[in-house]
């Protein structure tokens, strides 16, 4: 029968509520994205100046690689995880998730991961301090022996984020309510069944790679030794052909999010929503055919160069069918501009300049200029913080109403915003031009012509972190001392199954599935 | 009822994800090494050239009109203490002739070690037209401490070498290998 939850800690330990495990997700990724943070914050100290400030290379190139790692696999992934057990049952009118056991296992196995990870720190030689991409022969050859402790908990977050996407594909493909056929499913779910298939398609890949480093380091294969037959250039196709799909699992949850908020808060339907799910798709496909965009440097054969450019700029085309269509959403909606529309609407316009810098990076010949600079930098976090953070952020305003029955401060949340967002540009927006003017990435010390430029990154990059301080410290405050929701429907644009339910969301809800039209 | 029927669906569901996740761990650790070598072979770009022997073949017909300078280079990579180097820094030859050369290596240690080499070219596109007919390259060398060995190496620059290229270089790294070939050895017995 139904009933509540059990009493104290184990409540936690044994739950196989999905409610109660995307909550455990959303805070285990939280406090992951604190750690990583701080790590960025050493970073941007050390860069603060040029010359030597506060930490030795050595520990410099270790903060570069964690807060990757870190981010990538333990803020970031996990984030959307936890919106994906709290969101998509209520979506899709389930009671749960398909495994539930396996979901409790999938999200404790996680902490381990992370705290093995972190351990490296305290080992002789030091943290991981190959770069997020960890390229052998760096990270066998020349690793700190705690590489295999790194190889291990890149094996655990694999098996979390593999049995966390066959549960989702489960879920979705059998769990829904009747007449919730695919086509009127909610984009969140879309995005997030195909980012699911992704993950289960790249994640033994990423394993792969790493299990063969652990030979090549401990039983005297040679799969990156070119002393032994191997050859270094292998890693990193392997590595990217797991690496490019990654960084679209990053995003297309994201496209998700994006596609649930703007609709309600310009109180219109979301324009072209065939059109979304097939360039998510497309998006998908082609995320595995460009791999080499990443590799222009290498030595490969022109042939090799212009079919990798020329597949990279054609992904520019489903992922503009899916900006336009944001924007035509927006188009003549009578919109309001709430905390969580305001980082949606942030997320379209950073977004697409992460886009458009994607582009340039994608032309072969000027990439060799580009290559391992701050302007590749600059790319990846207009796509990955403005991306995926944000489409995070909004998300996370957007339900936590539903979530805890209560209203968030809507005043700290605009001005969370407002900080988030000019802290963000002011950090990233000059690294493209220190890195077009020939900043390398991942030094600690640049030319003294860089200075300005790398000052007000730094000064942006510590806006952005109080700036996520506020968004902890409200969402605190809203679950001890927020007013309460008024409504199922939180939002009044707001449409889908899971403004149905009661808020806060009971502990069980669709235990007998509702009817969709 | 309808509880039994969608819980077997859903454990078909997760089994073929299962066999997905896997059968993409051994694509990645057993179909792409090969593969790559395979992508290299086709397009040309493997910067060692061959690694097999090629015959010498007394047909080919030699181009004494072009004359191409081949430089040997040799460098020890980070750890491997022995002596090495060419015993000629240069040789010239036409396309299709057959010549001989060899490097020198000694073992400067007191320990027995076994060592490989790996050849490069430049330009990378001469790679596939510097045919080995026998070459050190193709095998490993132990060498006693102090003991020294010249190795030999019989080539020939294919005559179907672009006309552009005038210039090789072919530079041999050499690796310490004692620790994986006792492995190895431990392996076979
Ligand atoms: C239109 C879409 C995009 C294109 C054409 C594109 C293209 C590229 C290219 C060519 C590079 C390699 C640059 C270099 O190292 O020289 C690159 C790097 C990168 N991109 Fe993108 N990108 C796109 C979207 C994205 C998205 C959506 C994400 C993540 C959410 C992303 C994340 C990254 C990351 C993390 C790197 C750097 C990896 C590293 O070396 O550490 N990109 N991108
Ligand atoms: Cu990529």
């Amino acid at each position: 029968m139904a009933h509540g939850p059990a009493k104290g800690i184990s409540r936690w330990l044994f739950t196989t509520n999905h409610k109660d495990i995307g909550t455990m997700y959303m805070w285990f990724s939280f406090a992951m994205f604190l750690l990583g943070g701080a790590f960025a914050m050493v970073i941007r100290a050390e860069l603060f100046q040029p010359g030597m400030q506060l930490v030795e290379p050595e520990f410099f190139n270790q903060m570069t690689t964690m807060h990757g790692l870190v981010m990538v696999f333990g803020a970031i992934m996990p984030a959307f995880v936890g919106l994906a057990n709290w969101m998509i049952p209520l979506m899709i009118g389930a009671p749960d998730m398909a495994l539930p056991r396996m979901n409790n296992w999938s999200f404790w196995i996680l902490p381990f991961a992370f705290l093995m990870l972190a351990s490296t720190f305290f080992m002789e030689g030091g943290a991981p301090n190959f770069g997020w991409t960890f390229y052998a022969p760096l990270s066998t050859t020349y690793a700190p022996p705690s590489v295999t402790f790194f190889i291990f908990a890149v094996h655990i977050m694999g098996a979390s984020s593999i049995m966390g996407s066959i549960n989702i594909i489960a879920t979705v493909l059998n769990m829904r309510a009747p007449g919730m056929t695919l086509m009127k499913m909610p984009l969140f779910v879309w995005t997030w069944l195909i980012t699911a298939f992704l993950l289960v398609a790249v994640m033994p890949v990423l394993a792969g790679a790493v299990t063969m480093m652990l030979m090549d380091i401990h039983f005297g294969t040679s799969f990156f030794d070119a002393a032994g037959g191997g050859d270094p250039v292998l890693f990193q196709h392997v590595f990217w052909f797991f690496g490019h799909p990654e960084v679209y699992i990053i995003i297309l949850p994201g496209f998700g999010v994006v596609s649930q908020v703007i609709p309600a808060f310009s109180r219109k339907p979301l324009f072209g929503y065939s059109s979304m799910v097939y360039a998510t798709a497309s998006i998908a496909f082609l995320s595995f055919i460009v791999w080499a965009h990443h590799m222009f440097t290498v030595g490969m054969p022109l042939a090799g160069e212009l079919y990798f450019m020329y597949a990279t700029m054609l992904i520019a085309v489903p992922t503009g069918v899916k900006v336009f269509n944001w924007i035509t959403t927006m188009w003549r909606g009578s919109m309001t501009f709430e905390t969580p529309m305001l980082f949606a609407i942030a997320f379209v316009i950073l977004f697409t300049m992460g886009g458009f810098t994607g582009l340039m990076l994608g032309i072969a010949p000027s990439d060799i200029q580009y290559h391992d600079s701050y302007f590749v930098v600059a790319h990846f976090h207009y796509t990955m913080v403005a991306g995926a953070i944000f489409s995070l952020t909004a998300g996370i305003y957007y339900w936590l109403p539903k979530w805890t029955g209560k209203m968030y401060n809507e005043t700290l949340g605009k001005t969370q915003f407002w900080i988030a967002f000019i802290g963000f540009n002011l950090t990233f927006f000059p690294q493209h031009f220190v890195g077009l003017a020939g900043m390398q990435r991942r030094v600690p010390d640049y030319a003294l012509q860089f200075a300005d430029f790398n000052m007000l990154s730094s000064i942006g990059a510590f806006m952005f972190g109080m700036s996520q301080l506020m968004l902890l410290f409200n969402v605190i405050n809203t679950i001890l001392a927020g007013k309460r929701a008024e409504k199922d429907k939180v939002w009044d644009g707001a449409e889908g199954l899971e403004w149905t339910v009661p808020s806060p969301a009971p502990y069980h809800t669709f235990s007998t599935p509702p009817q969709v039209k | 009822m309808a509880e039994t029927e969608s819980n077997s669906s859903v454990a078909k569901t997760a089994a073929k994800l299962v066999v997905l996740a896997v059968a993409m761990f051994a694509f990645a650790v057993y179909v792409m090494p090969p593969l790559y070598y395979v992508f290299c072979d086709i397009l040309g770009i493997d910067p060692r050239g061959s690694l097999v022997a090629v015959d010498e073949n007394s047909e080919m017909e030699v181009d004494t009109s072009r004359t191409i300078r081949i430089t040997f280079m040799a460098t020890n990579n980070e750890r491997m203490p022995w002596e090495f180097r060419p015993n000629d820094a240069v040789i010239e030859v036409h396309p299709g002739e057959v010549a001989y050369t060899s490097y020198f290596a000694k073992n400067t240690t007191d320990k027995h070690m076994v060592s490989r080499t790996v050849p490069s070219f430049v330009p990378s596109s001469s790679a596939e037209h510097f045919k080995k007919v026998q070459c050190f390259c193709f095998e490993s060398q132990p060498l006693a401490p102090g003991e020294s060995a010249d190795m030999g190496l019989q080539f020939y620059v294919d005559p179907n070498l672009p006309k552009s290229i005038t210039n090789i270089t072919a530079s041999y790294t050499i690796f310490d290998i004692t620790e994986v070939a006792n492995e190895q050895k431990m392996t076979q017995r």
